[in-house]
């Protein structure tokens, strides 16, 4: 099966590239509810990210008891760099070897969320692709974060994309080579459809740990709009009422 | 029962005004029949008012005024403190709030003319408070000490570097306590934040609703409602303040915490305008965003500051489009009050108005390219037309007077446009130098080849 899949040329992100050079960027549309999808992805972060990002503002327990997992759970299954369950995500490599090897440190990702949007983390995960290069120090690079320091850490999953160039006149009149799309050329131990659940798995824990409250504010909040709505009657038929004796 | 609590009210009453006071300001304050919608933002910037004091003080229990802690404070609040994250997005989406409510309640000052004699203080002690509230806002918006917090106060603290003479740089220098913005920025702006400008809002908000009940509201016809009272000394067209109008004030309350409860649960960034994304990022002195944008509440202001070309006229600009506010109550001296009695050429240019400043504040969100600094600039001649127009209309003159506005504001437009002028450019000058002709032209010539800016019978009464 997997070798059926292998035979075919497969254009992975077709239309990405905008007319313009730009990127387009895909839609997550992560679901916070599918527990399931938040527990896959948990898993994906602290076996893929966490050896160098950290999430120092988001705690284990909370990250289970959220999730519906046990503090045994976490413990076996999602803990490497901790001992307590009551710790920050925090990451033991040091900053200054960190900048040795990447150039810069890698960021925090407690807000990635939030200050990139879910659609960019997606877009971003997807559009790796290979690059000869020789000031690429990883041999890969980014279509949304061109030159990015971080190498593809999800290649084995994802396999190995390359970029499909096209020609056209530059401003000069020579001809200018621009990436319309990508190709996946070599690949990896998933499907490419596994490989985009699996990144949604993974974008949408980061959503919930950009903001954990998330899973509850829209309940709360459904809640406290129904009182305001009564309320509101209430308030309308009080003012009515009073106001019948003004003319 | 009633007797011991009637007894008691005396008691109170014989060593403090408490009856006394809640009828001069409540139980018997009488105001108009007529208010419309435009009428509920005065309570409601009361609500939020509320709403910022306590959701601020339950924040000071938890945040940490320290460059090294305040951005984790800020996220320990939203993750770690039980119901913090409400607190918090009350804070912020209060905030952008505050400011709806006040432009919408000042709006309604200028549709109807409340800053008119006799309540031209009223009108400037609210504009302080406007003033007050843009330097809270500001402040309050360094704390959380992400990248817009940072960068945002840069750019605004530097403004006040373009001050001649020395001044500007030993202001800026004054109020970040440092060369640039940093701890000793954020601990002084903690406590002008969350202790002196609220204690002096609250002194002015006092005095604020203290002249309004001193000389009475104003309404939708402009029509004093004292002048027409009944043999008891009460206005014909009044109503207490209470209970209409603290019932119908309820109503608009409930409304409006709707809203607000809908933003705040369901949409608290409201799509980067209250909340904008890179202030999820720590502040990093070392790397500058790509695109440095105030607040929404703040960008009319901003545009103006970026729409020309040079510094210190730019801040100039800027502070005297504030400063020009102050002085509606001298500009506008035309006897009638409301808009719905002046003329047609008046509603427009109120109009015109509206629309220049909504299109100032979305040009300040967005980057300054070519042809947006071109808007900017137009427009903010524009809004400081409005004002000459304003004076222009406040009666009837002879219409030498309208030709000479028109000569000399003609003139000093094109001054401008010679000074700034750019071969490179000169096409988009020309093009949007039409902005400012069509305007005066409809404005000024208007009256003088058409009835238009006739001004319609005011009737005796409410109607």
């Amino acid at each position: 099966m997997r070798k059926a899949i292998g035979a075919l040329v497969f254009l992975l992100l077709p239309g990405i590239v905008g007319a313009a050079g730009g990127v387009k960027l895909m839609e997550a549309n992560v679901d916070l509810n599918d527990k399931a999808s938040l527990q896959r992805g948990a898993k994906l972060f602290v076996n893929y990210c966490l050896s160098c990002h950290s999430a120092r503002m988001m705690r284990y327990n909370r990250m289970g008891k959220d999730l519906g997992l046990t503090d045994e759970q976490v413990l076996e299954n999602l803990m490497f760099a901790s001992e307590k369950v009551g710790e920050l995500m925090t990451v033991s490599m040091r900053e200054g070897d960190a900048k040795r090897w990447f150039g810069t440190p890698p960021p925090d990702l407690s807000l990635i969320a939030r200050s990139r949007s879910e659609d960019w983390l997606f877009t971003y995960l997807l559009s790796f692709y290979k690059d000869d290069d020789p000031a690429r120090p990883f041999g890969v690079n980014n279509l949304v974060f061109r030159d990015v320091a971080m190498p593809h850490v999800l290649g084995s999953l994802q396999g190995y994309q390359v970029p499909v160039y096209e020609e056209h006149d530059g401003k000069d009149g020579k001809k200018v080579k621009t990436i319309k799309g990508l190709e996946l050329r070599e690949l990896g131990t998933m499907t490419p459809d596994d490989y985009e659940v699996a990144v949604r798995d993974l974008v949408g824990f980061l959503v919930y740990v950009g903001e954990p409250a998330k899973l509850v504010r829209y309940k709360i909040g459904t809640w406290v709009l129904l009182f305001l709505g009564i309320f509101v009657v209430v308030t309308y038929l009080l003012k009515k009422e009073y106001w019948k004796d003004v003319h | 029962m009633n007797n011991i609590l009637t007894a008691a009210m005396k008691w109170v009453d014989d060593r403090f005004p408490a009856t006394q006071l809640w009828n001069e300001h409540v139980g018997k304050y009488y105001a108009p029949k007529n208010f419309n919608f435009w009428y509920y933002f005065g309570s409601l910037a009361l609500l939020v008012l509320v709403i910022q004091l306590l959701s601020g003080m339950w924040l000071t229990m938890f945040y940490k005024p320290d460059a090294e802690l305040a951005f984790a404070s800020v996220e320990y609040i939203m993750r770690d403190v039980d119901g913090g994250w409400i607190i918090r997005y009350m804070h912020s989406t209060g905030a952008s709030a505050f400011f709806v409510v006040i432009y919408l309640h000042m709006f309604r000052g200028l549709l109807y003319g409340s800053y008119k004699h006799p309540r031209e203080l009223i009108w400037v002690i609210g504009m302080l408070i406007y003033g007050l509230l843009m330097a809270e806002a500001f402040m309050g918006y360094l704390l959380p000490w992400g990248q817009m917090s940072f960068w945002g106060a840069q750019v605004i603290t530097s403004l006040f570097g373009a001050l001649p003479f020395g001044i500007g740089e030993a202001l800026a220098l004054i109020i970040r306590g440092d060369y640039v913005i940093s701890d000793a920025t954020l601990t002084r702006f903690f406590a002008l934040h969350v202790a002196v400008l609220p204690l002096v809002l609250l002194g002015l908000i006092g005095a604020h609703i203290l002249a309004l009940h001193h000389v009475g509201s104003n309404n939708p016809d402009g029509i004093e409602i004292k002048k027409n009272k009944d043999e008891n000394g009460v206005p014909v067209d009044g109503i207490t303040f209470h209970p209409y109008y603290s019932v119908k004030d309820l109503f608009g309350a409930a409304v409006f915490l709707f809203l607000f409860a809908v933003v705040m649960f369901f949409v608290p960034e409201f799509y980067g305008w209250f909340i904008e994304p890179p202030n999820f990022e720590p502040a990093n002195p070392l790397k500058t965003p790509e695109h440095i944008a105030p607040v929404w509440y703040f960008t009319p202001s901003y545009a103006i500051l970026r729409g020309i070309p040079d510094k210190i006229t730019g801040v100039a600009a800027m502070g005297l489009s504030i400063f020009v506010l102050f002085l509606f109550p001298w500009l506008d001296r035309h006897p009638i009050r409301s808009i719905r009695y002046r003329s047609t050429l008046y509603r427009f240019l109120i109009g015109t108005f509206a629309v220049t400043f909504v299109m100032l504040g979305y040009l300040g969100t967005q980057p300054a390219t070519l042809g947006f600094s071109e808007l900017s600039f137009r427009l903010t001649e524009l809004y400081f037309s409005f004002f000459l127009i304003l004076w222009l209309y406040s009666r009837e003159r002879a219409a030498f007077v309208y030709f000479a506005v028109a000569v000399g504001a003609g003139l000093l437009l094109v001054v401008i446009d010679a000074i700034r002028f750019d071969a490179d450019k000169a096409m988009l000058l020309f093009t949007s130098s039409l902005m400012p002709l069509a305007f005066y032209a409809i404005f000024v010539l208007g009256p003088v080849f058409t009835n238009l800016n006739e001004s319609k019978p005011v009737p005796e009464r409410l109607t």
